[in-house]
């Protein structure tokens, strides 16, 4: 594994050292083919990129989309901004929390999935909305998303 | 036969995927040679998702469609209760003012033929034998603003890069789109993604830059496939490349994806988080327009912005000058989202007022109670009671009223909204993606919840949470901590009566 790692690390970055402002493709890249940023790539990222470890880690911990450890097999994405409040998103959140045992940024009780918010799919006409795997579903309801959790199991 | 279902996400987000594959199937077992076309949307969302069908009098749309709806339209076509006449005579499509929006779900978003037909590249046609100058005037001249939300005149902006001298120079598109309630940039980059490059490569011409990014919110995965099949196709096409359409301009466009943080939309930090750092708001001066990505002169503006100059090189300043009201020149592509009917894309000139927005077009809200607020541009926009809808969408009017009109997001709420509780989300939401910076944004976010809790529990006054934004108004770097007073204050003083007493669950 930490060697698989190591492979894929340096392959990211033979391919993206050299782009300007390369950090963010480079999180992005291991992040898409592993489904996170291990504590691991860390000091690998630093070293092809010349800087410190602990800017690469300050990188990683600013921003939201990063993940620090392995996600469920599906994310489940509930949009928690203004205009899916005024549609229940509130309610939603909830009820998904039950639904799968766990708050978010937590794995669910069977770890199939990881829950987290997010703010705004651009789906607000439709709100409210929800993302499974990187697809969109919006107009969603408790019922609808236990459907959906249902259909996504496997 | 042509049958039109949109491959746009909020069209997927209803389903259009499935009313798809029931168009084959259906198709197949009459026996009917149908071509199914994936356009874009054309932002009715209340209507998607929307099947159109190409006959006599034109393009026929059924609203609302489940993949069940299929045969029976099959079978019934006029007679089908999902018939809605011809797309464009809907009054809600019919009554608009599409200048940027001209296109969008009418063609199919990465056919260039489509593009070409329907009026695009020739802004770039024209300026291509306009010198950098001249492209620049005609920008200013337009009036047009920055939609990203300051509002800045863009022909000025990008007079300044023009004049800066650099060996090298940057376009920018910030394609971040963080505001609650907006979806137009969203739009553009999944149904008209040629058009935003347009106007980026004549921001290229104009200010003598030859390279572009676009920062792409990661919230947005199929907006990002677009951009990138987008650029890709353009530079087999000649539009982008080391000769632009055989010039001796060069233009290049490379995609960039953010990583889920709102403040990483103000212009500095998205250019700390495109160079590879966290997101930390700069100070100013320097201008990015003089030292902005990696200490170059940067033309940075936002989707829809950059969206209007093709409209603007192919018409003229005039002709885009001529909508609007006062200060506020051209189009607002406006979002009607939240509590609301009819939510979707509505371009008007300045001017429209929120009334008719909100019942015209919006047909109230979609529980079918009062209307109760509004909030308008985004999650530092001002919440607005039903006394001032009669106001204009135009940006001195919503100053006016203590508000800004942002990105052009209305977000209704009905009556069952608790005020406090919008406002306490005001302050959460500051916490949770404050970049750090200033005291008053870091600290005071986190107070003012605690505050508002403590009002609710009878333990606090609410002259502390005035004072508080006071600081944060005058005290905060940027707009983040600088204007989340807008929905707070606003909340207290139109809806006071939400902020008495009472006991927290
Ligand atoms: C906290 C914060 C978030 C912002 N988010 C965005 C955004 O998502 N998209 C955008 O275009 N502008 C955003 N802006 C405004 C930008 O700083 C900048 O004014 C804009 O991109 C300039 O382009 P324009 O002149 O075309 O509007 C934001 C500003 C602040 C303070
Ligand atoms: S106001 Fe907030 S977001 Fe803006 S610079 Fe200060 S701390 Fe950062
Ligand atoms: S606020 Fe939820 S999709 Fe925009």
């Amino acid at each position: 594994m930490a060697h698989d790692l190591e492979g894929m690390v340096s392959h990211i970055l033979e391919e993206m050292h050299a782009l300007q402002g390369a950090m963010l493709p480079i999180l992005h890249a291991i992040q898409d083919s592993i489904g996170y940023v291990p504590e691991e790539a860390v000091p690998l990222v630093a070293k092809g990129l010349n800087v410190s470890r602990a800017e690469v880690h300050g990188v990683l911990t600013f921003y939201r989309h990063f993940r620090r450890t392995p996600p469920g097999k599906h994310v489940l994405q509930i949009c928690c901004a203004e205009s899916c409040q005024a549609m229940g998103a509130n309610r939603l959140a909830e009820h998904a929390k039950k639904a799968l045992g766990c708050d978010f940024h937590e794995l669910s009780r069977d770890g199939l999935f990881s829950l987290e918010p997010v703010y705004c799919l651009g789906q607000c006409a439709t709100s409210p909305a929800v993302m499974i795997d990187g697809e969109v579903h919006a107009r969603m309801n408790p019922e609808k998303l236990d459907r959906l959790l249902e259909g996504t199991e496997s | 036969m042509k049958i039109y279902v949109p491959g746009d996400s909020g069209a997927l987000a209803l389903g259009a995927d499935r009313v798809a594959a029931a168009v084959e199937i259906e198709a197949t077992r009459k026996g009917i040679r149908a071509d199914l076309v994936r356009n874009g949307s054309r932002g009715l969302y209340w209507l998607e998702p929307m099947m159109e069908m190409e006959t006599e009098e034109g393009r026929v749309a059924y609203g609302s469609v489940s993949p069940r709806d299929v045969a029976p339209i099959f079978d019934l076509g006029k007679s089908h209760p999902r018939f809605l006449g011809r797309a464009e005579e809907i009054p809600y499509l019919k009554n608009q003012q599409r200048l940027t929006f001209s296109r969008s779900g009418i063609t199919v978003p990465l056919s260039i033929e489509d593009y070409i037909a329907n009026e695009g590249f020739s802004g770039l046609v024209n300026a291509l034998k306009m010198t950098g100058a001249a492209i620049v005037s005609a920008v200013t001249e337009s009036g047009l603003r920055g939609r990203g939300g300051a509002a800045f005149p863009t022909g000025i902006k990008w007079k300044t890069v023009l004049e800066a001298e650099s060996d090298l120079k940057y376009v920018v598109c910030n394609a971040d789109e963080g505001d609650s309630g907006t979806f137009s940039d969203r739009m553009v980059m999944e149904n008209d993604p040629f058009m935003l490059m347009e106007g980026m490569i004549i921001a290229g011409l104009a200010t003598g830059a030859s390279y572009g990014y676009i920062y792409v919110r990661s919230e947005y995965p199929h907006a990002c496939s677009t951009l990138l099949e987008a650029a890709e196709i353009l530079e087999k096409a000649g539009y982008l490349g080391e000769s632009v359409l055989d010039s001796d301009k060069s233009f290049h466009i490379e995609v960039r994806r953010a990583a889920g943080s709102y403040v990483c939309g103000e212009e500095t930090a998205m250019l700390e988080s495109m160079e590879g750092r966290r997101g930390i708001v700069r100070a100013k001066p320097p201008l990015p327009a003089i030292s902005g990505l990696f200490g170059k002169p940067t033309v940075i503006n936002n989707v829809i912005s950059f969206s209007a100059v093709p409209f603007i090189l192919a018409n003229g300043a005039e002709a885009y000058r001529n909508y609007g009201t006062g200060r506020s020149r051209g189009t607002l592509p406006i979002q009607l989202a939240g509590n609301v009917k009819h939510g979707g894309l509505i371009e008007r000139a300045f001017g429209v007022t929120l009334n008719e927005l909100i019942y015209e077009y919006g047909g109230g809200t979609a529980s079918g109670r009062p209307v109760r607020a509004v909030q308008v541009g985004g999650p530092l926009g001002a919440y607005i009671p039903e006394s001032l809808f009669d106001t204009q969408l135009d940006y001195e009017a919503f100053i006016k009223i203590g508000g800004t009109l942002g990105h052009g997001g209305i977000v209704v709420f009905d009556d069952s909204v608790d005020m406090m509780e919008q406002a306490r989300y005001a302050m959460e939401f500051c916490a949770i993606e404050s970049c750090g910076k200033c005291t008053p944004c870091r600290i005071g976010s986190v107070r003012g919840m605690e505050v508002i809790d403590g009002i609710a529990s009878g333990s606090q006054q609410i002259g502390l949470l005035r004072d508080l934004c006071d600081t944060m108004l005058n005290g905060s770097l940027c707009a983040m901590g600088g204007m989340t007073p807008y929905p707070v204050l606003s909340a207290l003083n139109h809806f006071p009566e939400d902020f008495a007493e009472r006991r927290k669950k």
